[in-house]
């Protein structure tokens, strides 16, 4: 904006203003004036370099001095307001130039921005204006020069400038009243114009002001003349009288003034300063605005703004078009409103709500009519425990952890899972109490991950009870009679007994032990009979099962006996006519024996003495006999001979007096061997395998697996069908000849090792014994319908002796008639149980 | 010709099963984009038979899906949708990079949905089916509804919760199917019947959602859960309202209020609002009838069905109809310090009528004021201001009613008392081995007296008894286990009396002419064998344990599994009779001791 505009603008907002303000209007109209003579200047010195520039300022400056001095030399009064407000002035000034300079760098574009610029300039002006006018006629004395200075020009602009204004003072009334009242906020205070004399001091300017018009020459060019230039009227400047050194010492003492007092160049004249100059040149030397009395933080007055628009951009008046619609407009927007009327387009409202209404979820009735959509099977997933006590927040007292349990959790604190509960149970006394469960949303994540992460299968649940799984059985009562409790309890032996066994009617029972005696005891009473003894420890008895004889086989280390227990036992006919039989030895040409049995078996003559004793045969064997067992006939026995390897099963025959080696080759350890009740076979049990031989045809018919580790004893079903397999393993292992050679059964009915086990002859029972501490008697039915298995009952747990070091029962036999068991004991008893 | 060798695991189980990386491959999706398709459709992976097998001879335990299951996913048109996605999202990430900003946010504009209607089909092809899945859904949707704007959610499905759960509360409370509730330390349980489907869900306490650590819970995989289930959960909604006769969005049944309220700013607003406070019952559909009666159970004699366990039935139909209407005429008024969803929902559900302070929350109905009102719920042990015309109730005491089915007496749950233990109604009271605490034995039947329960009628009677009465009681009531079991054998004993009894009976002449005969033969009365059954047990128990013996190999392992199982609930409830007898004990000391020290006080007084 050109500089004459800006001034224009400033005027016609000084006019617009209260009549108080116009005064100072003026004076920053002059201002504006003294801005665009400079600018002339400073667009001439423009080529200038800024050292030069700062030349020019300084002697500038120097010359404002020199019209000072001359006004000081007409006043001391004057003097102080006058250099104060040529200081002003170039204060001014300067600020001036820099708004010019900007001004010229600014394009018409940013008026805006310059017009701010401006107010903020003139605001500054003002801000000035009101201090210098409050603080003493300095300031009217100064705005008088100045406005002497400019008086021409302010009176031919003010006129041009007042018609412009009124047209526009209408159209802004409105931000002219706003900034009035802004002004009036700020109070400014100023006096009255009436007040002022413009012309009071003379019609002086600055160009009056100088007295030395000498020009802008060096003052040592009058060095050497009296004067120092030439005033106005072209009459010499008389030179002071100049001083030398004794003369300015002197002055030194005696003039108290004399340090404030400064020689002034242009004019060779002393000028002693003011109070006020020292204030001045005080301030200046602290860098400090000049005039005391000037305030810098005035308040702000807008003038020009966003808001505030007291001025109009342009001066001439707008087109008519900006008044008049457009016509093309007219046009497209008769056609929108067409298209909309007709539905073709949709406003963007209607868009947006569209759009909105699309996103909303839409719910309807899905499961209504429709087909249905096949989709592969899934497997529900299981659903969450439902909550038990525990997780009331009152739960019953009892739920709550007391001391151990505590203990117990916080030491779980690094294993979480291995809690009781997955919360801990606390007690709330009101609803009020209760906080948020802080695992909440992590139990709930949790599930989230189940439902997609864990795998599903199906699995059955177990509608079952435990005891579903015990086989039904029949009851034990419904099974009677078997042996319930002990009876008799048998003693006189001094050491284990090893084996009893009853005769064919049941009357007497026969015991031999370790102790060397063989014993014969009466059944109904446990009076002991008879005793023999033999010597050696008595490994085995076993009474012969045939009705019409009266033998006892006794293993007594290497040599089998056959006692005869006497005339006082039993019937004595019976014992006679056993003694008639085994009188005499059939003829030796009968007795034929090959070399490898007779190697190993010698058929032994009995002296009188052991006849006496009731020895009535004696086999001497090749290695200690283990086990004895009858035929059913009582002809037969057969003998299992500790490591006989190939010679360890003999079968000797009593009528003749005869033995046999029935294998030729070893198959194993052989633990016993037993005769089939009718049929001619053999069952001979080794280590682990339980193989059944016929002896008439001499082969080998069955070999049953036992699946036990080592066998202890075996014994055949009266019938003949079935087999029971006793091993050291605790198992009891049946056999169903009819059916495999497979276990039919097998029962872990002990907890020790099972060392006896023995069948009844006539009613369905079995017992079982080792080295626990319990004989078990087991119901053993075998049908005859070939289609029916048997029927295993474990019956009763009998208790039996105590343990008499590794050992318990060591035999057990059945009564031949009654449901009676005998039992022989470590302990050295014999045991009877009905 | 040799023929062509058979490829391994071409069929059978090697067949079936895909491990996920086949799977991502042969869908050519991303795990993440998997992972979502896997939610939204209901697909799992699954426990092969024989691992080895199915993972093709690899090592190692991989997740194995079905193929099936798999080619299933191949044909879901979703998959498209989720690759379009996948365009956008690069399209928004390069608008972003670009700083297109504007193009930015018309692609947010036009982010495409996945519509998933057809999935709830789908995978629930009845609504029953629906209504048997809707636990989860439920308990995560009212999960979601409390929480607030998260990184990871999207930013309406919060508010769809919410507005979908209060739905299908009014839907229970209009149904009247709610059967149990239950206040955990976790939250509040419900249990409603819906076409004959319980559904039971958790709502959690105030203040449930807390910042999780990012390995702890991933907010993204809730989220599409939530995603499916916001739908499902709406049809549901929606077809129970119909076969309600309600109007599906819910509606108010009538602008009440609405002169005395100035012009309403956003009506929606402010009936959604109102439907929150669930106090007024939504809009039925015009013309349905107000109350639907379920026909009562007809018994027929069909010979399978055991006649007990309809007689059962028709008790326990019989109940829940009671159950209904329990809380109906009565008015009950909510304090402010009572959570007031909940028990609004529950006296609802049973046909009371609720309202707490005016300015609590909007929707209040009637004031505290009110002379009407038969409860006040409070949860204070104190009021100032008490009104002589209703009870002041804890809200424990709605709870138990509601499990036990029945008004209970409220002297236990008056202001300020200390609350009995609140049960839970989802223990199976008929399973064996399960550890019943005695206040439930005491609902039960009512003549079943718990140990430490002392009602203040008997302490009164206690008071004015002397003091050697009282330790008489005392001594009593230590001896009180050993005379329930006392009581129990005799019991026991009547019964199998009864039954001797009912045997006898069929011919008593015949007895008679017995007793006769013996007299005229002048023989001393012979006693008959009585069995110990003392000893008939220990040989019963003899028997089981050889028999035990005989359990099959095959089956060992599970037996004694079972059995330790058995001996483990045996030594638990052992633990709490135990616990439980010691704390009634250590009650009953510190009462007497209160006891005699109150009675110093007061001789003490009389002297002075």
């Amino acid at each position: 904006m050109p500089p004459y505009k800006a001034g224009l603008k400033r005027k016609v907002t000084s006019d617009k203003k209260s009549d108080n303000v116009v005064e100072d209007k003026q004076d920053s109209s002059s201002d504006n004036e003294i801005e665009d003579l400079l600018q002339g200047d400073l667009d001439k010195e423009s080529d200038a370099t800024d050292s030069e520039h700062e030349q020019e300022d300084d002697g500038s400056d120097g010359e404002r001095d020199e019209v000072l001095f001359d006004d000081s030399a007409d006043s001391v009064l004057e003097e102080d307001p006058q250099s104060e407000e040529s200081i002003d002035e170039s204060s001014d000034l300067s600020d001036s130039e820099d708004n010019e300079s900007g001004d010229s760098a600014d394009d018409d574009e940013s008026q805006p921005e310059s017009d701010e610029e401006q107010s903020a300039d003139s605001g500054a002006e003002t801000g000035t204006a009101p201090s210098a006018s409050g603080s003493s006629d300095e300031s009217n004395k100064k705005n008088q020069i100045l406005k002497n200075e400019n008086e021409k020009s302010n009176i031919k602009q003010a006129s041009t400038k007042k018609k412009a204004l009124k047209q526009r003072q209408k159209k802004k009334m409105s931000s002219i009243d706003v900034l009035a009242s802004k002004i009036q906020e700020a109070k400014v205070s100023t006096e009255p114009v009436q007040q002022k004399d413009e012309y009071e001091s003379g019609d002086t300017s600055d160009e009056e002001d100088r007295v030395n018009t000498a020009g802008e020459v060096p003052m040592w060019w009058y060095n050497e003349y009296p004067h120092v230039g030439y005033d106005l009227d072209g009459r010499r400047l008389i030179k002071p009288p100049q001083r030398d050194h004794i003369d300015e010492f002197l002055k030194k003492c005696e003039d108290p003034e004399f340090w404030r007092t400064v020689r002034d160049p242009s004019t060779g004249q002393d000028i002693v300063l003011s109070k006020e100059d020292l204030q001045m040149l005080e301030r200046l030397r602290q860098s400090r605005v000049p005039s005391a009395t000037h305030d810098e933080y005035e308040p702000w007055v807008e003038w020009f703004s966003r808001e505030v628009l007291a001025t109009p951009l342009r001066a001439f008046p707008e087109h008519k078009r900006s008044f008049l619609p457009s016509r093309s407009e007219q046009k497209q927007i008769s056609r929108i409103v067409h298209a909309l009327k007709m539905g073709w387009t949709k406003t963007r409202k209607q868009i947006a709500d569209e759009r909105k209404k699309k996103k909303e979820r839409q719910f309807y009735n899905l499961w209504g009519a429709g087909g249905q959509v096949r989709a592969p099977r899934s497997l529900p997933a299981p659903r969450r425990a439902l909550p038990s006590h525990a997780e009331s927040y009152n739960p019953p007292p009892e739920y709550l952890l007391d001391r151990r349990e505590m203990k117990e959790w916080d030491k779980l604190s690094e294993t979480p899972w291995k809690r009781k509960y997955t919360f801990l149970p606390t007690r709330h006394a009101s609803l009020r109490e209760v906080p948020a469960y802080p695992r909440y949303v992590r139990e709930r994540f949790l599930r989230c991950l189940d439902l997609y992460l864990a795998p599903r299968a199906i699995k059955m649940r177990l509608t079952i009870n435990a005891e579903d799984l015990v086989p039904k059985l029949p009851s034990p009562r419904d099974l009677q009679p078997f042996p319930t409790s002990e009876v008799l309890r048998i003693t006189g032996h001094e050491a284990l007994v090893r084996s009893v066994d009853f005769d064919p009617s049941g009357q007497y029972i026969v015991s031999g032990s370790d102790d060397g005696t063989v014993k014969v005891w009466e059944t109904s009473s446990g009076r002991c009979l008879r005793t023999v003894r033999l010597g050696a420890a008595v490994a085995r008895v076993a009474w012969t099962p045939a009705l019409g004889l009266s033998l006892v086989a006794v293993a007594l280390g290497r040599r089998l006996l056959l006692l005869n227990p006497g005339a006082d036992i039993g019937a004595h006919r019976v014992a006679a006519d056993t003694d008639a039989l085994l009188a005499e030895p059939p003829p030796a040409h009968d007795v034929l024996m090959d070399e490898r049995t007779s190697s190993c078996v010698q058929w032994e003559v009995v002296d009188a003495e052991q006849w006496a004793r009731g020895v009535r045969v004696a086999v001497a064997h090749f290695k200690p006999v283990t086990h004895v067992a009858w035929h059913a006939r009582g002809d037969y026995v057969a003998v299992t001979l500790a490591e006989g390897a190939a010679r360890a099963v003999v079968v000797h025959q009593l009528s003749r007096r005869r033995s046999q080696l029935p294998f030729r080759r070893a198959k194993g350890l052989v633990q016993c061997a037993v005769f089939h009740p009718h049929r001619p076979l053999i069952f001979v049990a080794t280590q682990r395998v339980v193989r059944v031989y016929d002896l008439v045809k001499q082969e080998l018919v069955r070999k049953l697996q036992t699946g036990a580790q080592w066998i202890s004893a075996i014994a055949v079903h009266p019938a003949g069908d079935n087999l029971l397999v006793a091993s050291y393993d605790r198992k009891l292992v049946w056999f169903d000849l009819e059916l495999s050679a497979r276990p039919y059964q097998t029962l872990r009915l002990h907890g020790g090792a099972v060392r006896a086990l023995a069948f009844h002859r006539r009613y369905p029972l079995f017992a079982s014994a080792g080295d626990d501490r319990y004989l078990v008697v087991a119901h053993g039915m075998v049908y005859n319908d070939l289609l029916q298995n048997p029927l295993l009952v474990p019956l009763k747990q009998l208790p039996g002796p105590e343990r008499s070091g590794e050992l318990c029962v060591l035999d057990v036999r059945w009564h031949p008639a009654q449901p009676w068991l005998l039992a022989a004991a470590a302990d050295h008893t014999i045991r009877l149980y009905a | 010709m040799v023929a062509k060798k058979k490829k391994k695991y071409s069929s059978g189980e090697g067949a079936q099963f895909m491990t996920r990386k086949a799977a991502l491959k042969k869908l050519q999706l991303t795990l993440k984009d998997f992972r979502r398709i896997c939610i939204l459709k209901g697909i799992y992976p699954r426990e092969p038979r024989n691992r080895k097998r199915a993972q093709k001879g690899a090592g190692g335990i991989k997740t194995l899906y079905h193929t099936k299951d798999i080619k299933f996913l191949l044909h879901e048109p979703i998959i498209w949708k989720l690759r379009e996605l996948k365009v956008f999202q690069q399209k928004i990430r390069k608008a972003r990079a670009m700083r297109e900003y504007q193009k930015m946010k018309k692609y947010f504009r036009d982010y495409p949905e996945i519509n998933i209607d057809h999935i709830v089909k789908e995978r629930y092809p009845t609504f029953v089916d629906a209504l048997r899945d809707l636990d989860d859904c439920l308990t995560l949707c009212f999960l979601f509804s409390t929480f607030p704007s998260l990184k990871r959610v999207p930013p309406d499905q919060s508010l769809l919760c919410r507005r979908l759960t209060v739905e299908f509360m009014h839907a229970v409370i209009a149904a009247k199917a709610l059967r149990k509730v239950f206040v955990s330390v976790k939250g509040y349980y419900y249990q409603a019947e819906l076409e004959g489907q319980t559904i039971t869900w958790i709502v959690p306490h105030h203040f449930s959602f807390q910042p999780q650590s990012k390995d702890e819970v991933d907010f993204k995989i809730m989220s599409t859960f939530v995603e499916f289930y916001i739908m499902m959960l709406g049809f549901v909604n929606f077809k129970l309202y119909h076969s309600l006769n309600l109007v599906y969005p819910p509606k108010l049944t009538a602008a009440f209020n609405a002169d005395t309220e100035k012009d309403l700013v956003d009506e929606r607003v402010y009936v959604s609002e109102r439907i929150a406070a669930m106090n007024i019952s939504v809009a039925r559909i015009a013309g349905a009838n107000e109350v639907e009666e379920l026909p009562e159970i007809d018994i027929f004699n069909t010979e399978d069905t055991d006649p007990q366990k309809l007689e059962e039935a028709k008790l326990e139909a019989e109940k829940v109809k009671k159950l209904k209407t329990m809380f109906k005429g009565l008015k009950f008024f909510i304090n402010r310090e009572v959570p007031r969803e909940p028990l609004v929902f529950i006296i609802r559900c049973f046909g009371g009528e609720v309202s707490w302070d005016r300015n609590h929350f909007v929707g209040a109905t009637f004031d505290e004021t009110d002379e009407s009102i038969a409860y006040q719920i409070v949860d204070r042990p104190t009021m100032d201001k008490q009104y002589l015309s209703r009870y002041y109730i804890q809200p424990q005491w709605v709870f138990d009613s509601v499990n036990t089915r029945s008004l209970l007496p409220i002297n236990k749950y008056l202001m300020g008392a200390v609350l009995p233990p609140h049960l839970s109604p989802f223990v199976d009271k008929t399973k064996d081995q399960v550890y019943i605490p005695p206040e439930a034995r005491a609902l039960n039947d009512p003549n079943f007296k718990p140990l430490s329960e002392d009602g203040p009628s008997e302490e009164e009677i206690e008071e004015d008894s002397e003091e050697e009465k009282e330790e008489k009681e005392e001594s009593e009531d230590e001896d009180a286990e050993k005379a329930l079991t006392k009581q129990y054998q005799q019991e026991v004993e009547q019964d199998s009396q009864s039954e001797d009894e009912s045997d006898d009976d069929i011919d008593p002449e015949k007895k008679k002419l017995a007793k006769e005969k013996k007299k005229a033969m002048a023989v001393t009365t012979g006693v008959t064998f009585k069995e110990n059954p003392y000893q008939k047990e220990i040989e019963d128990k003899q028997a089981f344990r050889l028999r035990e013996k005989l359990v099959r190999k095959k089956h060992r392992n599970l037996y004694k599994s079972m059995k330790a199982g058995q001996e483990k609930r045996k030594k638990d409830i052992w633990l709490l009779r135990k616990k439980r007898r010691l704390h009634d004990e250590k009650v009953k000391e510190e009462n007497k001791v209160e006891k005699r020290k109150q009675k110093m006080q007061m001789l003490e007084a009389a002297s002075t």
